[in-house]
């Protein structure tokens, strides 16, 4: 078989990945507002100030995927301001944020190719290209699957693979929406076992999940948001045993939360 | 009913024997038409990508002029080439008319805006589909047009063969700068239209069964890059 690498063209416009960090990923007095309804309200958070894994909780509605694309660049704010490393976000360290969404976006060629081009974007000598991306599809236990076109994986290869391709670049903080979301166990399982190895080697994980369970599992921290304002900050184990807000108290009984 | 038949006879031995003036009379066609579909794919595409990833005061006007233009009558475009091209007009020097050279600046004048337009709708429905993804990789605006034109390279040929479906079947245009010349700019539909007028349909007949062999073959293609339902493509892939 060809290899991918040879019949895909490689990403273009690379660009430098010497750039300066993004972390903290901060915003200030964050504001966004959807036909006159505030969806964050005038929120203040640093992510990635050290190596941990702070998991967004919050009823639906309460603004935590649109408060996690503010912060990555993804989506510009009504009112406030954010900044990567202490300066304006800029699209050349954009990838130094490596973004997992809740239905992966994957380009159509194969598994491995997918991953080079996301190396190619960060200025990887194509060289280095190949070993790196075989490297992050063993991470993601898809190595078997490396020359299969990506659009035709299982939904929860799908997902391994666009968290594979996320890693793959070393970025310096790794954002997941939902990762897990309407995969089956052993899928999340799966994902939070190459998580837990993110974790182990120091890259800061931000992940929003409505999965109690997972957040159990994973969190260091907890933010928790409610109806777009930061109802509370807190190490996982307090939060999971003395949630200080009522809106968390009742959340995490597994109350409607309105 | 026995002429038509006879015509029809000679038509296909025409074709079986490999008649040299039908030959000559298809592959000036269809070097023509591949050359004015390459240049229109050339111009059109990054045009059309270009208007579906940015976005500038006027740009729904531009679509919409684009998108007209698809309909543009051969015989207009032949008309403002031959103005173009004669002796008296602006590019008169270069001594193009009656030549394939003006007939495939007329065919990619025809179809560029067809080609354009689909590059445009099909780049803009992927670029909904990757908006953020790309945006996550920091592309540049030539970057994503470069990343998107090889993600919709199945659905960009379609746009190709039609532009080219369109040039091979015209004659309002090429009649008009080409001169329907014997050996020189006489071409599939030129030939047809004369021959037919001279009442000599064998020549016409075999002409018109390559041209119908060609329109089926490309739908043919056509049909076959559509890209398969999401689901028959994963489970037909996985099963």
């Amino acid at each position: 078989m060809q290899r991918a690498s040879n019949s895909t063209p490689q990403a273009p416009m690379p660009k430098s990945h010497g750039a300066t960090s993004v972390l903290p990923v901060a915003g200030k007095g964050l504001i966004v507002t959807r036909s006159g309804r505030i969806i964050l309200d005038a929120i203040d958070l640093a992510l990635g100030t050290k190596p941990r894994t702070t998991i967004i909780l919050g009823p639906n509605g309460a603004g935590k995927s649109v408060l996690i694309r503010v912060l990555c660049g993804l989506l510009a704010p009504d009112g406030g301001t954010v900044t990567w490393g202490g300066t304006a976000p800029d699209r050349t360290r954009a990838n130094k944020i490596g973004f997992v969404f809740q239905k992966p976006v994957l380009l159509r060629r194969s598994a491995r190719a997918n991953i080079e081009y996301a190396l190619a974007v960060t200025g990887t000598p194509k060289s280095a290209q190949r070993d790196l991306a075989s490297d992050a599809l063993r991470q993601a236990g898809l190595a078997h699957l490396s020359e299969t076109d990506a659009r035709v994986l299982s939904s929860g290869e799908q997902q391994r693979l666009s968290l594979a391709r996320a890693i793959s670049v070393q970025p310096d903080i790794l954002v997941l929406d939902e990762p897990a979301a309407n995969l089956d166990p052993a899928s999340t399982a799966a994902i939070e076992a190459v998580l837990g190895g993110i974790r182990a080697a120091g890259t800061p994980i931000v992940l929003i999940t409505h999965d109690l369970g997972q957040a159990r599992r994973l969190a260091d921290e907890v933010v928790f948001l409610h109806k777009g304002r930061i109802k509370e900050r807190t190490r996982a184990a307090e939060f999971f045993t003395r949630p200080k807000s009522p809106e968390a108290q009742a959340y995490i009984h597994g109350e409607i939360v309105l | 009913m026995s002429d038509l038949t006879t015509a029809f006879t000679t038509a296909l031995g025409l074709i079986a024997t490999l008649n040299p003036q039908l030959v000559e009379i298809v592959a000036l066609s269809l070097i023509v038409s591949l050359t004015a579909a390459c240049i229109a794919a050339l111009i059109g595409l990054p045009l059309g990508a270009a208007l579906a990833v940015t976005r500038f005061p006027g740009r729904r006007a531009v679509i919409v002029v684009m998108n007209a233009l698809m309909g543009l009558p051969p015989v207009v475009v032949g008309l403002l080439v031959y103005l173009m091209l004669t002796n008296q007009g602006p590019l008169g020097s270069f001594q193009l008319l009656y030549t394939p050279t003006a007939m495939i600046i007329a065919q990619t004048i025809l179809i560029t805006p067809i080609i354009a337009a689909l590059a445009r709708q099909t780049i803009e429905d992927l670029d909904g589909e990757y908006d953020e993804q790309l945006r996550a990789f920091g592309l540049t605006t030539i970057g994503r047009m470069q990343t998107l034109l090889y993600e919709g390279r199945m659905r960009l040929t379609t746009a190709f063969l039609a532009g080219f479906g369109r040039a091979i079947a015209e004659v309002g245009a090429i009649i008009i700068v080409g001169g329907n010349i014997n050996h020189v700019t006489r071409t599939m539909t030129t030939a047809i239209a004369l021959e037919t007028s001279r009442g000599e349909f064998a020549l016409a007949l075999a002409l018109g069964l390559i041209l119908l062999a060609l329109a089926l073959g490309i739908n043919a293609l056509l049909t076959s890059l559509q890209p398969a339902p999401n689901a028959a493509q994963r489970f037909g892939a996985r099963l």
